[in-house]
């Protein structure tokens, strides 16, 4: 009994300081933002908290346009992977070929490759197009960049769904579409939601293409940082500030639907 | 009215072949019953008809049209599943009329064919729940309602009892057999459980390995088994099926030497019965006796009391049991050596394929027309 009680203290102090570890580079940030210039390169916790940066940031840059480019942006890119990956999903999970398997593999072997190794031809192909620095540009980038990932996760949510559900629908005289309007979508949502959650998420945080395909006009808020870093030398508080700015939306959003997202997360893996 | 008719249907998954070759003409109004033991092809079959199966060869027609490249929904079939396979997020109601929304059929009528199904079934008040909310015997009646409501042509079950419990079975046996009677409805019912076969069918279709073994009413089937196999899957307690050889044959039918060395008569068309071939015997336990002047003698090894009637399992060597039905009084107990009596008229002979042998004065079977393909 004595045991199992200090092992519980042990686990909670080790879950707390796990956490405290991960988050403490956020919470340095959001502290570093608060400083003024001089005060941040030294790493103290007394100071006087100004919010010259934020002022500073709101001068130079347009944070707002920002957002709405991020928006925009992750939540198109989001939609347009979902409209390609319903189908996609419905088709291998539900009609599976001799080579589905195959084909799942070989979409998630394409998330191998570093990125930049594509660069130069993404580059000019989308010069080519006038894709540069468009919201069209960014989200077919950003769609391309979650395809597999999204239809990996609605395959694995959709396989959850009892086959002789969709073949009773199917007597019933359900075309493909209403099959997933209908049934496949309302019955796994949390799986659906959960993917659309993450497919935002990874929109938003994505610095690589997003920094060397926009420049102003659609440039989202990862953008809005980097501009911060280099030109003048390094200026920690507004850079912090930048940051900070960025990741809010997304960080509340997570709050928000973080019991959505865990439970779509680990959906099937437990059941 | 609703015919189905197969010609030579075949399924092949690349070399492998599930169903090879099935002819059947199902009549109008007609209940008829796939049985077979697992993996026998029964419920591929019935998803062929279904049209959720691709038939790789051969035709199948409802009401005389080929309908292999027809889609499931045009074919004017509804099919009951084993899980049932309700919309876990729509209401009873909506289930039943989920077929008639996608039709595009007006709410008020939606609603006046639902609620005449769900009177049929018992489930009015039940027209707001949700499936989980719902007994698996309810669950069941609302799978049957979705299918009613469409009013098809032909209704298909796939082992829709199997996952209820044996009380709840008996009861949704009947519920069924009595909606066959109201609707006047073709239905096709797939089971591996020969009793509701038995029960249940105006015509079992008894399939083995993607084929045919024979086609009948439960009777027919029950007197005169076509094969060993159908012999030893229809009727509960099995037909025993004794390894015997042929001693010779005459006018009078085949005699055979049985297991304890008594000779037996078996009133049979001799065919190409010859002496000393194999063959087997098969005996329904209500058709042998304990009786001293028997044939067939062996020792009690299992006596199983059932109250109306007893069980006696007579080892007749070489660890052979047959299964005698006795009365409920019988005084046989374990380790009596018994002498049995045999009913030579109702034994049936098999050739040493396992082919019966036509038995002589074959009778009507009563009130049943003889079905045979």
């Amino acid at each position: 009994m004595k045991t199992k009680q200090r092992d519980k203290i042990i686990m909670t102090f080790l879950g707390w300081g796990v956490a405290f570890l991960v988050f403490f580079p956020i919470l340095w940030m959001a502290i570093t933002s608060f400083k003024s210039e001089i005060d941040a390169i030294t790493p103290s916790l007394f100071f006087h908290p100004t919010l010259e940066s934020y002022t500073t940031v709101n001068e130079r840059v347009n944070y707002f346009g920002a957002v709405i480019n991020s928006v925009v942006e992750s939540v198109g890119a989001t939609m347009v992977c979902l409209a390609f990956a319903v189908p996609a999903a419905y088709a291998m999970a539900f009609y599976p070929g001799r080579k589905t398997k195959d084909l799942l593999m070989w979409m998630m072997s394409t998330k191998m490759m570093p990125a930049v190794g594509v660069l130069v031809p993404i580059y000019v192909i989308f010069q080519q197009l006038g894709l540069l620095d468009t919201w069209t540009g960014i989200i077919a980038m950003f769609t391309m960049m979650n395809l597999p990932i999204v239809v990996w996760m609605l395959y694995s949510f959709f396989r959850e769904v009892p086959k002789e559900i969709l073949e009773a629908s199917r007597m019933d005289g359900a075309t493909p579409m209403q099959q997933m309007r209908l049934l496949l979508l309302p019955l796994s949502l949390p799986g659906v939601m959960s993917t659309a959650l993450l497919s935002i998420i990874l929109c938003w945080n994505e610095a690589f293409w997003s920094i060397n395909l926009t420049s102003v006009k659609a440039a989202p808020l990862t953008q809005l940082i980097v501009s911060f870093s280099s030109p003048e030398g390094l200026f920690w508080s507004k850079l912090s500030a930048a940051s900070l700015l960025a990741i809010a939306p997304i960080l509340v959003f997570g709050w928000l639907t973080q019991r959505q997202l865990v439970r779509g997360l680990t959906f099937g893996a437990v059941k | 009215m609703a015919t189905v008719t197969l010609k030579d249907v075949r399924k092949s998954y690349g070399a492998v072949n599930i169903i090879q070759g099935v002819d059947l003409a199902i009549k109008d109004r007609e209940f008829v019953v796939f049985v077979g033991p697992s993996g026998c092809g029964k419920s591929t079959l019935l998803r062929m008809i279904a049209g959720l199966e691709e038939i790789t060869s051969g035709d199948l027609m409802i009401d005389g049209a080929v309908v292999n490249d027809v889609p499931p929904d045009a074919r004017g079939l509804a099919m009951v599943f084993q899980s049932y396979a309700l919309y876990p997020h729509m209401s009873v109601a909506d289930n039943m009329a989920f077929a008639l929304r996608l039709a595009g059929v007006p709410k008020a009528e939606r609603d006046a064919k639902v609620g005449s199904a769900a009177k049929i079934l018992q489930l009015e008040k039940l027209l707001d729940r949700k499936p989980g909310q719902l007994s698996g015997g309810q669950r069941q009646r609302v799978a049957i309602g979705r299918a009613i409501v469409r009013q098809p042509k032909v209704f298909l079950f796939d082992e829709p009892l199997s996952n209820l419990d044996a009380s709840l079975r008996v009861q949704m046996r009947i519920e069924i057999a009595r909606l066959h009677s109201e609707l006047n409805a073709t239905m096709i019912y797939v089971t591996h459980d020969q009793i509701e076969a038995m029960t249940m069918a105006d015509r079992i279709v008894v399939l083995r390995a993607g084929k045919i073994e024979q086609v009948g009413s439960p009777l027919e089937l029950y007197h005169y088994p076509a094969n060993t196999f159908v012999a030893g899957f229809i009727g509960s307690p099995k037909m025993n099926l004794t390894q015997a050889t042929v001693r010779g044959s005459h006018a009078g039918g085949v005699d055979v030497q049985l297991p304890g060395g008594g000779v037996a008569t078996i009133p049979v068309e001799p065919r190409n019965a010859t002496a000393g071939a194999a063959c087997t015997v098969g005996f329904r336990p209500e058709t042998l006796a304990m009786a001293p002047e028997g044939p067939m003698g062996g020792k009690v090894a299992v006596v199983e009391h059932l109250g109306g009637e007893t069980l006696v399992y007579v080892d007749v060597g070489d660890g052979h049991l047959v299964t005698v039905k006795a009365s409920g009084s019988t005084s046989a107990k374990i380790g009596d050596v018994v002498r049995l009596a045999i009913d030579t008229v109702e034994a049936r002979l098999f050739d040493a394929e396992g082919q019966a042998m036509e038995p002589m004065n074959r009778r009507a079977i009563a009130g049943l027309a003889t079905a045979a393909q």
